[in-house]
C-alpha cells in the first residue's frame, strides 16, 4: 500500500471512530417515565397558576389580607417549582454516580519550581536588596497612611470634651414629654417620670432624666449631696451607665426578701440602680452609679436643676471618671 | 411516549450546537463547561446547609434591592399622617416613616420586608449549622482550610450586616441596639471613645451622616464583600472538590457522587425554590419585627422584653451575665464593662474559630491532605472540645433569654443569672467529658460488632470447609 493510501485510510478510520464516538451516550440510557412526566407538567401548570394568582392579588383594587395572600401565592408557586425540579432530578433524568480523582498533593511540582525560579531571576539584577526593601516599605507605609488619613474627617476623633457636655445647669427647669414644667407636687411615690431640660435638644445622652419620689427618711445619699432631693424627689440621668439604653423600669418591691427596695432598672441588660443611695448599682452589669442631678423647687413650685450631674452620663469609657460633666451642647 | 422523533431532536441539537459554538468561538470556554457539567457532588443531606445559606443570600439580595427603592436613609424629622392611626401625629425620622409607609402603603412592600427579615435570620442560621457540620466532620483540614477561613469571615460579615439592617429602620428596638453598639465601641480600652466618635461623627446618637454610613455599608459594602467571598468560597470548593464520608476504601482519593448535569442541577434548583418558598411563606404569613408597634426611637425611651434577632442573642446574653464592675486605674477606666460581653466574648469565639485548623494541625502533627470526612466519633478530642465550645456559647445565648423566662414562667431573674454565671463554666466541662465518653463508647461498640462479624464469618468458612 502506498503512503497516500495509508494516510487516506487512516483519516477515514479516524473520521469513522470520531463519528462513532459522537453517537455513544455519555449518560446511561434509561426508559422514559410517563407518569412522572405527567406529574411534572401538572406541577409546572400549578406553579404557573399560583404565580398568576400572585399577579391577580397584586393587581386587584382592594383585597383583605393582601400581604398574606401575596405570600401564600408566591410561596406556593416556589414550592411547586421546587417539587417539579426535585422530580426532574430524582426521576426524570439519568440517575448515575460518577467517580473521579481528587486533586493530588504536589500535582504541579514543576510549575511551582518555575514560579520560584522566575521570581528569583526577576530580581537577580538588584544589588542593594536591603535598601530596596526599606525604600519600598517606606513608600508603601507612607502611601497607606496618606490614603487612610482622610478617614479622620469622619469625626472629631481626638476631642473628648463633647462626652462630658450636658444641657443641664443651675436654674434650668424640668419639663415633661409635652414640654410642660414639672411641679414638685405632681411627683407621686411608687412610679417614675421622664423629664427633659426646658428648651434643649432631647436627643442626647445628657438630656433625659428619670424622676422618682421616695420617703425623705429612706434616703442615704453620698456625702456632699445634702439638699439634692427636695421633699424626697430625686432626679437621675435616664441613660444607663452600662450600655446607653434608657432606664424604662421602676421596680416596686414585690418580693421583699429578694428585692428589699425600689429600684431603677434598664430593660436592655437589667442593670439595677438604687435611687435612695445616689444611684448605686444593686445588680446587673453596670460598673458605675447612675449620675444624679441636684434639684430645687422654685417659688412657683417647679422643679429646677441645682447644677450639673454628679458624674458624666452614658456608658463608661477611658476618661469617664476623669472629669465632672460640663454645661454645653454635645454637638 | 411512542417512538422518538429524530426530526425535532435534530432541530434542538442544531440550536444548542449553534449556541455552544458561539460560546467557544468567542471565549474558548467549552472544555471548562464540559468539565463543569460533569462536576461530581457527593450526596449527603448535611452538605446542603451551605447551599441553603447561598439561596437565602439570593433572596436577601433580591428582596433587599426592592426595599432600597422605597427606603429613605434620613434622620431628618417629620410627622406621620398615614393610614396607621396609632402613629398619626407622632414625630419620627424619615427613615422610620419610610419603612412604616413601605409596610402599609406599598403593595407587596410588607411581604418583601418580612421576607427580607426572615431570610436574614435563616441566612445566619444556615451558615451556623453549616459551620457546625464543617467543624465536627473535620472538613476544614488541608486542603480546605482557606475555604473555611472565608466561611468564618462571611459569618462575621453576615452578623454585622444583619445588625446594620435592623438598625437602619430607626424604630425603638433599632435605637436601643445602636445605643448598645455605641457603648460596646466606647468600651474598647483607651481608644474606645475615639473610635465611637469617628464612626458616629460625635457623641451618640451621632451626626445625620451616620445614617448614610450605615446605609452604604448595609446595601453596598457588606453585600459586595459577602458576595465576593462567596464566589471565592465556591471557587475553592470546586477547585478541591467536595469532601465525602468514608464509605469505600478509595474515599480518600476518589470523589463519588451525582454529576452536576443532568442529575444534580435540578435538585439544587429544587432546593433554591424550596428555600425561596419557605422564606416567602414566612414573609407573608408569619409576622416579624412589627416596627409600627415599637414606635420611633428616642434617646429617652426603652421597652421591656427587648430582644434582638436571634443571631445576636449570644451577645446580649454575655452583656447581661457580666457582674457589674469597670476595671479602673486611678481616674482612668481601662476596661468598661460592655467590653467583656460585647467585644471580648465574640473576639474570643471568632479567634478560636480562626485558629482551630492551625491549632489542630500543630497538636496532632497531621499535615496531610484530607478528602474523606471524619465522623464526630472518629476525632473524640475535636468533637469534645467543639461540643464544650458550642455549649459555652449556647448557654450564654440562653442567658440572653432569661428575662423572657421570668415573664413566662416567673422564675426569678436574679436567680437565673446567678445560675447561668456558674453554669457557663461548669456545663461545658461536663459536656466535654460526656462527649468524650460517648465517642469512645460508640467506637467500642463498632469494634465489638466488627469482631463478632469477623468471628461469624470465620466460623461460617470453617463450617463450609469442614
Amino acid at each position: 500500500m502506498s503512503w497516500t493510501r495509508r494516510i487516506v485510510a487512516a483519516v477515514a478510520a479516524y473520521r469513522w471512530w470520531k463519528s462513532r464516538r459522537r453517537q455513544e451516550r455519555i449518560t446511561p440510557p434509561s426508559p422514559p417515565d410517563r407518569p412522572a412526566e405527567t406529574l411534572l407538567i401538572a406541577l409546572l401548570f400549578a406553579a404557573a397558576a399560583c404565580a398568576a394568582g400572585f399577579v391577580a392579588v397584586y393587581a386587584l383594587g382592594s383585597v383583605p389580607r393582601r400581604t398574606q395572600f401575596l405570600g401564600l401565592s408566591l410561596g406556593l408557586a416556589f414550592a411547586l417549582l421546587s417539587a417539579a425540579m426535585i422530580l426532574v432530578g430524582k426521576r426524570l433524568v439519568a440517575q448515575e454516580q460518577l467517580e473521579e480523582d481528587y486533586p493530588k498533593p504536589r500535582e504541579h511540582e514543576q510549575e511551582e519550581q518555575d514560579v520560584v525560579q522566575l521570581v528569583e531571576e526577576g530580581g537577580d539584577r538588584f544589588t542593594r536588596k536591603r535598601l530596596l526593601v526599606i525604600s519600598a516599605g517606606a513608600a508603601g507605609t507612607a502611601l497607606g497612611a496618606a490614603l487612610i488619613a482622610p478617614a479622620a474627617s469622619l469625626g472629631p476623633f481626638l476631642d473628648v470634651d463633647p462626652f462630658f457636655a450636658t444641657p443641664w445647669s443651675r436654674g434650668r427647669r424640668l419639663v415633661d414629654e409635652a414640654g410642660k414644667p414639672m411641679s414638685a407636687t405632681d411627683i407621686e411615690r411608687d412610679t417614675f417620670y421622664t423629664a427633659y431640660p426646658e428648651g434643649a435638644d432631647r436627643e442626647q445622652f445628657g438630656a433625659p432624666l428619670v424622676v422618682v419620689r421616695l420617703q425623705p427618711s429612706a434616703l442615704h445619699l453620698p456625702s456632699g449631696r445634702a439638699g439634692w432631693a427636695p421633699a424626697g424627689i430625686l432626679a437621675y440621668s435616664k441613660i444607663c451607665t452600662h450600655a446607653g439604653c434608657a432606664i424604662a423600669l421602676y421596680r416596686k418591691p414585690t418580693f421583699p426578701d429578694l428585692e428589699p427596695k425600689p429600684a431603677l432598672v434598664c430593660p436592655c441588660h437589667y442593670s439595677t440602680f438604687d435611687p435612695a443611695s445616689g444611684g448605686s448599682v444593686l445588680f446587673g452589669p453596670a460598673g458605675r452609679p447612675l449620675p444624679q442631678l441636684p434639684l430645687y423647687v422654685d417659688p412657683a413650685g417647679h422643679l429646677r436643676a441645682a447644677g450639673n450631674f454628679s458624674g458624666p452620663v452614658g456608658p463608661s469609657w477611658w476618661g469617664v471618671r476623669n472629669r465632672k460633666p460640663t454645661t454645653g451642647t454635645t454637638t | 411516549m411512542g417512538s422518538p422523533q429524530p426530526q425535532a431532536d435534530d432541530g434542538d441539537d442544531d440550536v444548542i450546537r449553534g449556541m455552544v459554538r458561539f460560546l467557544d468561538d468567542r471565549t474558548g470556554s467549552v472544555p471548562l463547561v464540559r468539565k463543569a457539567l460533569r462536576y461530581v457532588f457527593p450526596d449527603h443531606w448535611s452538605f446542603l446547609l451551605g447551599e441553603v445559606a447561598l439561596y437565602a443570600f439570593v433572596v436577601l439580595v433580591g428582596s433587599g434591592i426592592y426595599l432600597t427603592l422605597f427606603f429613605d436613609p434620613s434622620t431628618a424629622m417629620t410627622v406621620y399622617h398615614g393610614p396607621y392611626a396609632p402613629l398619626r401625629g407622632v414625630e419620627m425620622s424619615h427613615a422610620y416613616k419610610s419603612v412604616v409607609d413601605l409596610s402599609f402603603n406599598v403593595k407587596a412592600g410588607l411581604l418583601m420586608r418580612q421576607t427580607h427579615h426572615w431570610a436574614a435570620d435563616v441566612f445566619v442560621a444556615a451558615i451556623t449549622l453549616h459551620l457546625l457540620r464543617i467543624f465536627f466532620t473535620g472538613a476544614f483540614r488541608k486542603p480546605r482550610d482557606l475555604t473555611y477561613y472565608l466561611g468564618v469571615t462571611m459569618l462575621l460579615f453576615a452578623l454585622l450586616e444583619g445588625y446594620l439592617g435592623y438598625s437602619l429602620v430607626d424604630d425603638l428596638l433599632s435605637g436601643m441596639g445602636l445605643a448598645i453598639g455605641y457603648a460596646v465601641a466606647m468600651s474598647f480600652p483607651i481608644v474606645g471613645a475615639n473610635v465611637a466618635e469617628l464612626i458616629w461623627g460625635g457623641p451618640f446618637p451621632g451626626v445625620p451622616q451616620f445614617w448614610s454610613r450605615m446605609y452604604v455599608a448595609h446595601v453596598f459594602l457588606l453585600p459586595i464583600l459577602i458576595g465576593t467571598l462567596l464566589a471565592l468560597h465556591l471557587f475553592l470548593v470546586a477547585a478541591r472538590h467536595h469532601t465525602q464520608f468514608r464509605e469505600r476504601r478509595t474515599s480518600e482519593h476518589r470523589v463519588r457522587g451525582t454529576p452536576m448535569f443532568p442529575g444534580y442541577a435540578p435538585r439544587s434548583l429544587g432546593l433554591m425554590f424550596g428555600t425561596a418558598s419557605v422564606l416567602v411563606l414566612l414573609g407573608g404569613l408569619v409576622q416579624i419585627n412589627p416596627i409600627w408597634l415599637w414606635g420611633p426611637y428616642h434617646v429617652a425611651q426603652g421597652t421591656n422584653g427587648a430582644q434582638p434577632d436571634w443571631y445576636l442573642g449570644w451577645l446580649i446574653g454575655a452583656l447581661r451575665l457580666m457582674p457589674g464592675f469597670d476595671v479602673t486605674i486611678g481616674n482612668y477606666t481601662l476596661i468598661p464593662n460592655p467590653f467583656w460581653g460585647g467585644a471580648l466574648f465574640p473576639l474570643i469565639v471568632f479567634a478560636i474559630l480562626y485558629a482551630w485548623p492551625a491549632l489542630e494541625r500543630r497538636v496532632t502533627g497531621d499535615r496531610s491532605f484530607h478528602n474523606a470526612l471524619d465522623r464526630p466519633r472518629d476525632a473524640p478530642w475535636r468533637t469534645s472540645l467543639g461540643v464544650a465550645l458550642f455549649t459555652w456559647i449556647f448557654l450564654v445565648f440562653m442567658a440572653g433569654a432569661s428575662d423572657r423566662v421570668f415573664v413566662l414562667l416567673g422564675i426569678s431573674y436574679v436567680a437565673q443569672i446567678w445560675t447561668f454565671r456558674v453554669a457557663v463554666w461548669v456545663v461545658p466541662v461536663v459536656a466535654f467529658f460526656v462527649t468524650k465518653r460517648t465517642c469512645r463508647a460508640l467506637k467500642d461498640a463498632e469494634r465489638v460488632r466488627a469482631e463478632r462479624e469477623q468471628a461469624e464469618r470465620e466460623a461460617h468458612a470453617a463450617r463450609a470447609a469442614g
